[in-house]
């Protein structure tokens, strides 16, 4: 019980994890899907910068006074670039989301299965 | 007292988050997913992050908002109606109770002697100080430790702003004309 | 949105305001929190500003789509050319010491020369997507309404046709 609640951060943060989780897996819409995932990624950077975090320890930029703890700086800079880049790769996500909406007219995925389908015994059709 | 905060945060978050995947209207939910990030920007700045704070709240909250925002210009407004996902419910439970068991071989949250915080991490701030001379120990990480990373993750960001312009840049006037001509024949 | 007088003023007060906060983001990172990442995104904050309160054509004007481009490559280029620069001057890529006689002076210009390399393509490629997204919006609004257009000439003329 008392490393449970020493690791309390960790346990709050996979929770909010498994929300983002779920609306990736359970729902249709693609941009629902999108928020899931942006919603897990950020709990993920929120799990790497608790890592990081030393107990009365302050930001890591330097005061000159040698009795000063910092937290630990690498988390922060893997996670820094994290975020940027995560933003460029949902900018994709969602430029292929604007292309399926052209192309079949819904972003629901299950409609999109049934008009790949139809599409398919179509084609099929006319080959025998 | 940290505690208190962390707790009190997290619990918002988790609001929002709930708040934001229960929405039918898309936009509402782009807006409660802007907020969310405003929040765990708040929490960063509490864990000492201030550069990831910083980057949160400008990127997070800001243009990932309004590129949420044109795309929804663009697509239906609203999602299809939807009952609560058995199997994908079971799984993402089944993946926390897992996920639970990984974390709580970690060490204490905020233990000073945890592995993480002996290794290279010492090194950084001293040697940001003696052989750098940069105050802003992430700074002197992000670009000169661990430069050829960076340099990766600046080529990711240019190869995405690549992949959207050719998706739906409508990269010169003639092959976008090309572009709709042939989806009218299709459609025709 | 264009014509609100309140927005207009607001607006051009800001956006100088946030390029110069940008810069001491961008310039200041040594010392504070931040570097060429957010001071990219808040630099191309700015734009996306002027295009959502002045229209898009206004917002192109400003920052040609070319011009964009170019800063996309060109800071890639030049955090690459100081990794290589390095390597010319007789050290490993990206040791920034050989740049300099005094090794945290050859730090201090390495580590501003890579900042604003990550913050140039950073700023050009949110300006891009930006673009690319609210473009796309008024290009299928434009088609929709010539579909449409067509589509009521279609129907007069089979009408004076049926006449």
């Amino acid at each position: 019980m008392t490393s449970l609640l020493a690791q309390w951060n960790y346990f709050l943060v996979i929770i909010l994890m498994m929300l983002g989780f779920y609306a990736v897996i359970a729902r249709g819409n693609m941009v629902k899907k999108m928020i899931g995932l942006n919603i897990f990624q950020t709990s993920v950077f929120m799990l790497y910068i608790s890592m990081g975090k030393v107990s009365n320890g302050t930001a890591p930029i330097l005061t000159g006074d040698s009795s000063t703890v910092y937290s630990n700086p690498l988390p922060h800079v893997l996670i820094l670039t994290a975020i940027v880049v995560g933003v460029a790769t949902t900018a994709v996500g969602y430029a292929l989301i604007i292309r399926i909406q052209e192309s079949f007219n819904t972003i629901e995925d299950d409609e999109i299965i049934e008009l790949m389908d139809d599409d398919e015994a179509a084609s099929e059709g006319r080959a025998s | 007292m940290g505690f208190i905060i962390d707790a009190t945060l997290i619990a918002f978050l988790a609001l929002i988050a709930i708040s934001a995947l229960r929405r039918k209207r898309l936009f509402g939910m782009v807006m409660l997913s802007g907020a969310f990030s405003l929040v765990a920007a708040t929490l960063f700045l509490v864990l000492d992050a201030v550069d990831v704070a910083f980057t949160e709240a400008a990127v997070g909250a800001g243009i990932s908002t309004v590129l949420a925002l044109a795309t929804l210009s663009l697509v239906p407004a609203e999602e299809k109606p939807h009952s609560i996902a058995i199997v994908p419910a079971f799984l993402a439970l089944t993946t926390g109770l897992l996920l639970s068991i990984a974390v709580s071989d970690l060490p204490e949250f905020g233990a000073a002697d945890a592995p993480i915080h002996n290794h290279v991490a010492p090194e950084f701030i001293i040697g940001s100080e003696e052989k750098i001379g940069v105050p802003n120990v992430v700074t002197s990480v992000l670009a000169s430790y661990r430069g050829y990373d960076t340099l990766g993750e600046t080529v990711v960001v240019f190869t995405a702003a690549i992949a959207v312009l050719l998706i739906i840049g409508g990269w010169t006037r003639r092959e976008t004309e090309t572009a709709e001509s042939t989806e009218d024949d299709h459609a025709g | 949105m264009q014509d609100d007088p309140v927005i207009r003023v607001i607006a051009k007060v800001l956006i100088p305001t946030m390029m110069l906060f940008a810069l001491y983001v961008q310039f200041h990172g040594d010392y504070g929190p931040g570097g060429g990442f957010q001071a990219g995104v808040i630099f191309a904050a700015a734009f996306i500003l002027n295009a959502t309160v002045f229209g898009l054509n206004r917002g192109r004007h400003v920052w040609p789509a070319r011009l964009n481009l170019l800063g996309v490559a060109l800071g890639v280029l030049i955090f690459g050319g100081t990794g290589v620069a390095t390597m010319v001057l007789g050290e490993n890529f990206l040791s920034y010491n050989a740049l300099s006689d005094d090794p945290i002076a050859g730090q201090h210009l390495g580590i501003l020369l890579v900042e604003f390399g990550v913050g140039l393509t950073v700023a050009a490629v949110m300006v891009a997507l930006f673009f690319a997204f609210a473009g796309r919006v008024s290009h299928v609004r434009l088609l929709n309404k010539t579909r449409a257009h067509e589509k009521t000439l279609a129907e007069k003329a089979k009408g004076a046709a049926n006449d």
